[in-house]
């Protein structure tokens, strides 16, 4: 006979993306490898944002990327830096998932990448409920999607880590409030860390480079002090 | 449009709490969802009935519990709703607030039917 019951299994939905996602983390660490998911509208500079990073860093740093996209339009102009960059064609999709990473993850030797940039697809909905496993949530605005973008796009802006925001060389013609722009931000997100930049004309981009520098610092000397640790034992 | 992308997580995750209770067919999804995860539940349903088709879940029904989004103000400990906020507490005016509900994000329970000897 057919019996009903009520299965409790309150679990967060996407909690598969989130146990594949954690995995990610671990092998990035292991390989002691720095990982930021850049996220923002299309055309809110991720690219451009990228190939500055790329061209200021790169010969201090080993660097990768991982770029979510339809064509390899963007791929092709970071290749152009001399750096790997692997392209997960996301057939459409409006986000990437963390099973979507791992094979990109495959193709690349990540003993031998200290910062690794994966470039989400853009985007300001959806990416923000998928984790990837990377270290730091890097979300780009920019002058000219408005200053009223924290309000409406709330998931996104609470769950960054570092806000950008992108083309201030706009806002000598253009009206944006600032402050409102920021208290929309950082009333929901305490401790936020945020750059006013503008890759055209590289302003701000500074502080950006050295707060990258730092952390790809810290995870070195915590990768090195774990081999120690394993080794010692 | 990451509905999509959503449902095919939440078919994935139904399946295995069902298949662990040796469940014949899922007749009941209970989901809770908050204000500030920003999901169109027309549009998971729209998802359900393509994705699960050929699935023992096909027929489930998809019942959304919507937690409206509360805020509570640090500094003088008001709180009001989320549509309410432009930036600052509506009381003191305070710009520091948290989130204290409404981001759930959760598949509670699912209802199933099993064959039970006799």
């Amino acid at each position: 006979m057919t019996e009903t019951k009520r299965v409790q299994v309150e679990e967060h939905i996407l909690s598969i993306n989130d146990e594949l996602a954690a995995g990610l983390r671990t092998r990035l660490d292991a390989a002691g490898v720095f990982a930021i998911n850049l996220m923002a509208s299309p055309g809110g500079g991720k690219t451009s944002l990228i190939l500055r990073t790329v061209e200021a860093l790169k010969d201090d740093l080993r660097l990768a990327a991982v770029d979510g996209d339809v064509v390899p339009v963007d791929v092709e102009k970071i290749a152009t830096q001399g750096i790997q960059v692997e392209l997960i064609n996301t057939g459409g999709s409006c986000h990437l998932e963390a099973h979507m990473l791992s094979p990109a993850l495959d193709r690349i030797d990540l003993d031998a990448v200290d910062l690794l940039i994966v470039e989400n697809v853009g985007n300001l909905i959806c990416p923000a409920s998928f984790q990837l496993g990377t270290h730091a949530n890097v979300v780009i605005a920019s002058i000219p999607e408005g200053d009223d973008k924290p309000y409406k796009y709330p998931t996104m802006f609470r769950g960054a880590d570092v806000l950008l925001l992108n083309k201030i060389d706009y806002l000598a013609v253009q009206e944006f409030d600032i402050d409102y722009f920021r208290r929309g931000v950082e009333a929901l997100n305490e401790g936020l860390t945020f750059f006013p930049v503008s890759c055209r004309t590289g302003e701000g981009l500074e502080a950006w480079y050295d707060w990258l520098r730092e952390q790809v610092r810290k995870t070195t000397a915590g990768s090195a002090e774990a081999r120690e640790l394993v080794q010692g034992s | 449009m990451h509905e999509l992308g959503i449902t095919e997580q939440l078919l994935d995750l139904t399946l295995e709490h069902a298949a662990r209770a040796q469940a014949t067919r899922v007749t009941r999804l209970n989901l809770v969802i908050g204000e500030l995860s920003s999901v169109v539940d027309e549009s998971i349903q729209f998802y359900w009935e393509i994705m699960a088709k050929d699935s023992i879940a096909a027929q489930a029904e998809l019942h959304f519990e919507r937690v409206p989004g509360r805020l509570c103000c640090l500094a003088c400990q008001a709180e009001f709703g989320f549509s309410a906020f432009e930036g600052q507490c509506p009381q003191c005016g305070g710009a520091q607030v948290k989130v204290v509900d409404g981001d759930q994000f959760r598949l509670d329970s699912i209802e199933i039917e099993n064959e039970v000897d006799q």
